[in-house]
């Protein structure tokens, strides 16, 4: 609404300003006219009278002005002599009147003290208005110098020392003048109107569909997440800034989600910990009694094996209760890991030492397939150790009774500095420069090249962040496998010769950066493989990755969301649904994640990050 | 001063109270119970005891202030730590703080029982040993910690090596005080260990088992095999040949503050 608005009045400041100039230019050409037409009026009466002034006949005079003052286009016509007295005019009644040096017709030259004698044309002319209300007059002075002819002339009523004689004033009504520029002001003001009601119309719509739409959908979106529906997503379904906000607001919303999720989770533990101390204190009070007790009576009850059987089961049994506390109180311990640099597949070694012989059992296999050349990292070896026990442990109960394989592997894996890292500079085989600044993606010079794909060309413009997708590949047909990639200056092929992408198995482009090797990327939209080896290696983000996978039964869908929390337990009465959370509180504590991928009657892997740190 | 009584327990759970009572009580032992701290002291202002029982988590001053209040009105008695709440910081925090014992709950007879026993065997011996450096003759009843080892309360002792390794062993007091060992529990090379956790379990002959709290966090490096195969060397020469394991401390710096020299 303000945007239409601004436009509107924009527009308007710019007609107005446009219709007065225009108005005031044709009202001056219109004046100069009126103008030119006094003054050529004003010499014709000169001339004509001028034989009879030197005759001195009077009569004549009187006659011509009269009658020429008769004319409609004409208000009036006057000559006054030297002290201001009206001798001639077409009016009878202005004749021997006084002229004040003041008045309108007068001023011009008696304004400054000793009166004037010549006047440049503009200044004889003035458009004065008699009345508030009569039409607008336009008068022009015309004065009567001292001729020779004058003072020789037969009357002698002139003396030879003077300059100026009298003025000839003639007035014309400026009616026709006024009434056309009132039209033309008319005319502009309907102008102004109609273009700015078919304008904001326009500019309403247009506002409407491309920014009103989009950004009532970003609103209600908004009020959506604000009132913690983070599932919510906007439908991209443009190319433009708008689609570009809209794809990042959802960006942002898995982001607050996974935030979110972590943030419940942490503070889920950490009120579950508080409980746990809580309730251990409580709990081994009442606990000590009944232990003291049922051991003192079993102490004492030697010789009456019945009863001593029966207590021993109330000493083991609330032993075994101690033993739940106690696990309780070390899970709401959990605290900060005693991290040190350890070996990853070392600790997996322990940890499937610990479990061997329950596997043993359940005619699990255990495969390993563990990476070598794993970096250490630094852990607290104990907690890490219960994370593998634990999923081992899940691993094998989801398997069962029958028979199954448990795989754990290692590696190392890289997180791509994608999003982050600019191209500055980029050159094809022959150096020449690819970077172009003079296009831009997102405000960054673009990584230009020209393609040519079944007689078709034009020049592309890759997005110069690696790992970001937001190329301009306008006018580019859809890629094929005859498509090249070429400098746009040498036209030499920009192509990766006998490589495909590996994840779409589209052509990949090759560029070089000086001193930072060979970029590869896939073009086709919605792939977005990228790799630039010698930025991937270097790169900090390389974490331990551990995957345990089972072909167990597999966990169903509903249930992957609430693994990690306490007390879920998918095993029944057989868990105490403290397991995961414990895991999760470890992992989380060294910075790690934990991910789960299952499928019922499939199996399901356990994926656990741990950050090799710099 | 009127008669010495066995024990005091000082308890806000009714229960808890009942059952020392009972235990003890039935061993010939006399035990007298109050539910605060202020009282205890009171109590023991009026009354000698040979040994107090008291709760870490009280209404009003709680066990550590109770520690406190003791030890600035000049109180002399052994203190026996108990909790339901039992972490490891108040396991060696109890031990620093001048208990001589710590007892988790919930706890068998027989564990109340062998902790009574030892934590009055050893202020007996301490006692004695008082009385010995007074006369200023007759042998010592036990070996004091040498100079320079780190004691962890009168239980056990560690040892710093030159090469960042540490050397952990048992105090004579707490072995005299649970009157030697016939068998001992040792942990394997390679484990952790756990600064006021149990590393080790020595067994009396009387059958009673003794729970030896780890001084000094740790990765065991090495274990003593020569205490392994003779437990008794332990109590001939506890401080050298009798020592248990070489570790590799985890956190010697926060281990430190709970060990006195």
């Amino acid at each position: 609404m303000k945007l239409t608005l601004g436009v509107v009045l924009t527009v308007l400041v710019a007609i107005v300003a446009f219709a007065w100039f225009n108005i005031q230019s044709q009202s001056r050409s219109l004046l100069a006219e009126v103008e030119r037409h006094a003054s050529q009026l004003s010499e014709a009466v000169k001339a004509d009278t001028e034989s009879d002034m030197l005759r001195n006949d009077r009569e004549r005079i009187h006659e011509s002005i009269r009658r020429i003052g008769q004319q409609d286009s004409i208000d009036r016509i006057r000559i006054l002599n030297k002290s201001g007295e009206i001798i001639y005019s077409s009016e009878e009644s202005d004749i021997g009147r006084m002229v004040d040096k003041d008045a309108e017709a007068c001023y011009r030259c008696h304004s400054e003290g000793a009166p004037l004698e010549h006047l440049v044309s503009e200044d004889r002319t003035r458009v004065f208005q008699p009345q508030p209300d009569s039409a607008r007059l336009l008068g022009i002075i015309n004065p009567i110098y001292n001729a020779p002819s004058c003072w020789s002339a037969a009357c002698h009523a002139h003396p030879e020392d003077q300059t100026v004689l009298g003025v000839l004033d003639v007035t014309i009504p400026l009616t026709d003048v006024d009434r056309n520029i009132r039209r033309s002001q008319m005319a502009a003001v309907i102008l102004a109107v109609s273009v700015i009601a078919v304008l904001s119309l326009i500019v309403g719509l247009m506002v409407r569909w491309w920014i009103d739409r989009p950004v009532q959908e970003l609103v209600t979106a908004t009020r959506n997440v604000a009132g913690g529906n983070l599932a919510y997503r906007l439908e991209v379904k443009r190319d433009d800034e708008l689609g570009a906000l809209a794809s990042s607001f959802n960006n942002m919303t898995d982001k607050l989600a996974q935030a979110r999720m972590q943030l419940f989770q942490s503070d889920k533990l950490a009120s579950l910990g508080r409980l746990a101390a809580g309730v251990a204190h409580e709990i081994n009070n009442p606990l000590t009694a009944v232990l003291t007790y049922s051991s003192y009576l079993l102490k004492r009850s030697q010789g009456k094996p019945e009863t001593q059987k029966d207590l021993q089961v109330i000493v083991n049994e609330t032993i075994r209760c101690r033993e739940i506390v106690k696990n309780l109180l070390d899970f709401a311990r959990q605290t900060v890991p005693k991290k040190r640099k350890a070996d990853v597949n070392e600790i997996i070694g322990r940890a499937a030492k610990v479990i061997e012989n329950q596997l043993a059992l359940g005619r699990v296999k255990l495969a390993m397939e563990l990476d070598p050349a794993l970096p250490n990292v630094t852990v607290d070896a104990n907690q890490i150790q219960q994370v593998f026990i634990n999923l081992m442990v899940n691993a094998s109960d989801a398997i069962g009774e029958g028979e199954g394989t448990i795989k754990v592997s290692s590696k190392t894996i890289r997180v791509s500095p994608a999003g982050v890292l600019q191209i500055k500079n980029a050159v094809c085989r022959k150096r020449h420069e690819l970077v172009d600044r003079k296009f831009e993606v997102e405000g960054k010079p673009a990584v230009t090249m020209r393609f040519r794909q079944k007689e078709q060309t034009g020049l592309i413009h890759l997005d110069p962040i690696y790992g970001s997708q937001q190329h301009q590949l306008d006018g580019m047909p859809p890629i094929d496998q005859g498509v090249e990639l070429q400098c746009p200056e040498c036209s030499t092929s920009l192509m990766a010769e006998g490589e495909s992408c590996p994840r779409c198995g589209a052509p990949i482009y090759a560029f070089e950066v000086p001193l930072k090797g060979l970029v590869q990327g896939c073009l086709k939209p919605g792939c977005g493989w990228h790799r630039w080896e010698q930025v991937d290696s270097k790169w900090n983000d390389e974490f331990v990755e551990v995957r345990v996978e089972d072909d167990g039964c597999g966990i169903p869908k509903t249930q992957i969301p609430h693994l990690f929390e306490p007390f879920a337990t998918t095993k029944g009465p057989k868990g105490t649904g403290l397991g995961l959370a414990v895991t999760w509180g470890i992992i989380d504590n060294h910075n790690g994640t934990i991910t789960v991928e299952s499928e019922v009657g499939v199996g399901t892997t356990f994926i656990v990050r741990i950050p090799v740190e710099s | 001063m009127s008669t010495l009584r066995d024990i005091l327990v000082v308890e806000d759970e009714p229960m808890v109270t009942q059952a020392v009572v009972l235990v003890c009580g039935g061993e010939g032992m006399t035990v007298t119970a109050v539910e605060s701290a202020s009282e205890a002291l009171r109590c023991l202002h009026d009354q000698r005891f040979r040994l107090v029982l008291c709760d870490i988590m009280m209404q009003g001053l709680d066990g550590f202030q109770f520690l406190e209040q003791l030890a600035s009105n000049g109180i002399q008695v052994p203190v026996v730590m108990m909790t339901g709440y039992s972490t490891v910081e108040n396991a060696v925090r109890s031990l620093s703080a001048g208990a001589v014992d710590y007892l988790p709950k919930p706890f068998t007879a027989d564990e109340l029982l062998t902790v009574v026993h030892r934590a009055l065997r050893s202020s007996a011996l301490l006692e004695a040993a008082d009385s010995a450096s007074l006369e200023r003759e007759g042998s010592m009843p036990f070996v004091p910690c040498p100079d320079h080892y780190l004691r962890l309360g009168c239980v056990s002792w560690a040892l710093m090596e030159d090469e960042g390794t540490a050397r952990i062993g048992v105090s004579d007091l707490f072995l005299k005080a649970a009157e030697g060992i016939e068998a001992l529990e040792l942990a394997e090379p390679g484990e952790d260990l756990l600064q006021g956790i149990p590393c080790a379990v020595a067994t009396s002959p009387d059958g009673s088992r003794h729970g030896i709290m780890c001084p000094m966090s740790g990765k065991i490096l090495e274990i003593n095999e020569d205490v392994k195969v003779r437990p008794s060397l332990v109590e001939k020469d506890p401080y050298f040949k009798g020592w248990l394991y070489r570790i590799l401390p985890s956190d010697p710096q926060s281990n430190l503050q709970w060990l006195s020299l």
